[in-house]
């Protein structure tokens, strides 16, 4: 079975109409990716990093300047009709559609380009409205909509064609954090439910790409800069684990001394509230429950644990040299 | 063209006409705006004639005239800057995007704008003729089916071949819609039998549909229509047809060449292009 999507070499050059209108800019430059079926794949970056440009060539809305791009085995260049049957795309922050029709009439009409016959439309439209609770909102005209309620709209036109394949460009951007898991959780279910469905999502948080995503790509500069498991890609900082825990009564703590996998240690009494709290700096992750079981051992109590890893963030700024915000 | 495809076809068609049929429901001021309006041209120029004395026709022309204005502005601002206004609200890319013809998309706007349009030329047409006694000879219901028909596909034909010259022009090309409606009214003989500007001046405006289509339909409904013809209706409803099948070709021309430099641009998807 071809890969969901397949990119060789892609790359994207924007040349301004005339010198005065700007410079030439690389938007993908020798872009090399292969996102199998039934992956959630995320594509993270800054503005301008290419992103954008790699959906809508992958959406057969704009042409490569060289290399190559299929989607679902099949030419972006050449099998049009073919790829659009198979995709759809929900863009962040999208007005689309008619102020005056209202949610549901709107989400047919966008299922009438697709050729979906309309009991079949109004059936699967009902379904998506319930599962993302817009039910109530079914009658009402889309220029009454929140931002939150529009994009939720927007996701259900994404998926109401039952493509094989969604492009999803930020689809949480602007949204609050109900909306923005109410979108995450549908996302999330929708691939999980069947082996073929793939999704390509671009964002610009972190924490989405990490919690939603089997694999990442980080792009800056047109270039993808590293793609692999969200762990996979966290490992490749230098970072030692650090674990934290906040004890009470805690006799000594020379008994950590010899604990194998452990770099070093601080303690810190706060004499008032009788806790204790003790910093680890871990070389080998496996040492935390000889930790633990020290602590214990000596009659004391654990107040809180907390455990410090390596983030995308730390991940990003390692390869781009710089933050997303 | 499988069978599928063409029915996929037409239900983006249906689709897309939708929004314009449903929306003179929602929004009821057209009637105003769309219908009371122009009565007032055609008052002024009733009156004109009127106090001139002339042929009672050239009443009926006026009447005929200002309810087909409808249609022109229905070309210049709802089917020629519709793709435009589309890229600007985010559908276009939607619209490219799917699985169907692009011609469906604009076929959709045009079977919603005229089913919308004829409503309100119609209404225009039975009030004005109320006010001010219009007589009505119809010669062959037939033929005005066949010369509404013809004319309608060629001037919608021409607003779908414009809405891709439109979506070139960018936020330009809204001067040119203005620019276009008052000398179109003159040139076309909105007001006025269009033969009295001369052949080659008539002629040249032809190349708008409702010229020839206005000037057919005069000499099927009025008494004395054949008087002011033009020429002949025969040829009328040929240079029509021949029309349709020009705007048509032209407007698919239009459109995958607007399809082709905005995928190689990326200015009709791509914002900061």
């Amino acid at each position: 079975m071809p890969h969901a999507v397949e990119t060789q070499s892609l790359t994207r050059i924007f040349r301004p109409k005339k010198k005065k209108e700007g410079s030439v800019v690389t938007a993908l430059d020798s872009v090399d990716l292969r996102i199998e079926r039934g992956e959630l794949f995320g594509v993270l970056g800054p503005n301008g990093a290419g992103k954008t440009t790699l959906l809508k060539i992958l959406s057969t809305l704009l042409l490569p300047t060289s290399g190559k791009a299929y989607v679902a085995g099949l030419d972006v260049e050449k099998d049009l009709t073919a790829v659009r049957e198979r995709i759809n795309m929900v863009s962040g922050g999208e007005i689309s559609g008619y102020g005056l029709l209202t949610v549901r009439e709107n989400l047919w009409m966008f299922s009438q380009f697709y050729g979906i016959k309309s009991k079949e439309a109004h059936a699967r439209i009902e379904e998506l409205l319930a599962r993302f609770g817009l039910s109530s909102k079914a009658k009402a005209k889309v220029r009454t909509l929140s931002t939150g309620e529009r994009q939720k709209m927007n996701v259900i036109r994404g998926f109401v064609t039952n493509p094989e394949i969604v492009f999803l460009d930020e689809p949480t951007l602007g949204l609050d954090v109900n909306a923005a898991r109410a979108v995450r959780d549908f996302v999330m279910d929708w691939v999980q439910s069947d082996r073929n469905r793939t999704v390509l999502l671009t964002t610009h948080y972190m924490m989405e790409a990490d919690e939603l995503c089997d694999r990442i790509a980080i792009i800056d500069g047109g270039k993808i800069l590293a793609c692999d498991t969200p762990n996979n890609l966290k490992k490749t900082v230098k970072m030692n684990t650090t674990l934290t825990l906040s004890v009470y009564g805690l006799g000594g703590i020379n008994g950590f001394d010899n604990i194998p996998g452990l770099n070093s240690y601080t303690s810190y009494k706060d004499v008032e509230s009788g806790t204790t709290k003790l910093r680890f700096v871990l070389e080998d992750e496996s040492c935390v429950s000889e930790i633990v079981s020290e602590v214990v051992s000596k009659g004391s109590r654990i107040m809180s644990l907390q455990k410090t890893e390596p983030t995308l963030e730390d991940v990003f700024i390692k390869l781009v040299g710089r933050g997303l915000a | 063209m499988t069978e599928s495809y063409l029915l996929k076809n037409l239900r983006a068609v249906r689709g897309r006409a939708y929004p314009r049929l449903i929306g003179s429901t929602r929004e009821p001021s057209w009637f105003i705006f769309d219908v009371i309006l122009p009565l007032f041209t055609i008052a002024g120029y009733a009156y004109v004639y009127k106090f001139l004395d002339a042929r009672a026709e050239l009443i009926g022309y006026v009447v005929l005239g200002g309810a087909m204005t409808a249609f022109w502005l229905n070309i210049l601002w709802s089917m020629a800057s519709q793709l435009y206004w589309e890229k600007e609200i985010g559908n276009l890319p939607l619209y490219l995007m799917a699985p169907i013809s692009r011609m469906s998309i604009l076929a959709g706007m045009a079977v919603g704008g005229l089913f919308e349009t004829t409503i309100q030329a119609a209404m225009t047409l039975a009030i004005g003729a109320i006010a001010f006694n219009v007589v009505f000879s119809l010669a062959s219901p037939v033929m005005l089916i066949v010369v509404f028909v013809v004319t309608m596909i060629a001037l919608y034909g021409m607003g779908m071949m414009f809405a891709s010259l439109y979506l070139l022009l960018g936020r330009e090309a809204y001067h040119l819609s203005a620019l276009m409606m008052e000398p179109v009214y003159f040139a076309s003989g909105f007001y006025f039998p269009v033969k009295h500007l001369g052949f080659w001046a008539a002629a040249g405006a032809s190349i708008i549909p409702i010229t020839l289509g206005l000037d057919a339909l005069r000499q099927i409904i009025f008494p004395g229509g054949t008087e002011d013809a033009f020429l002949s209706l025969n040829t009328e409803v040929a240079l029509l047809s021949g029309l349709c099948v020009v705007f048509m070709i032209l407007s698919r021309y239009a459109l995958r060449y607007m399809e082709y430099l905005g995928k190689t641009t990326g200015r009709l998807t791509l914002r900061w292009q």
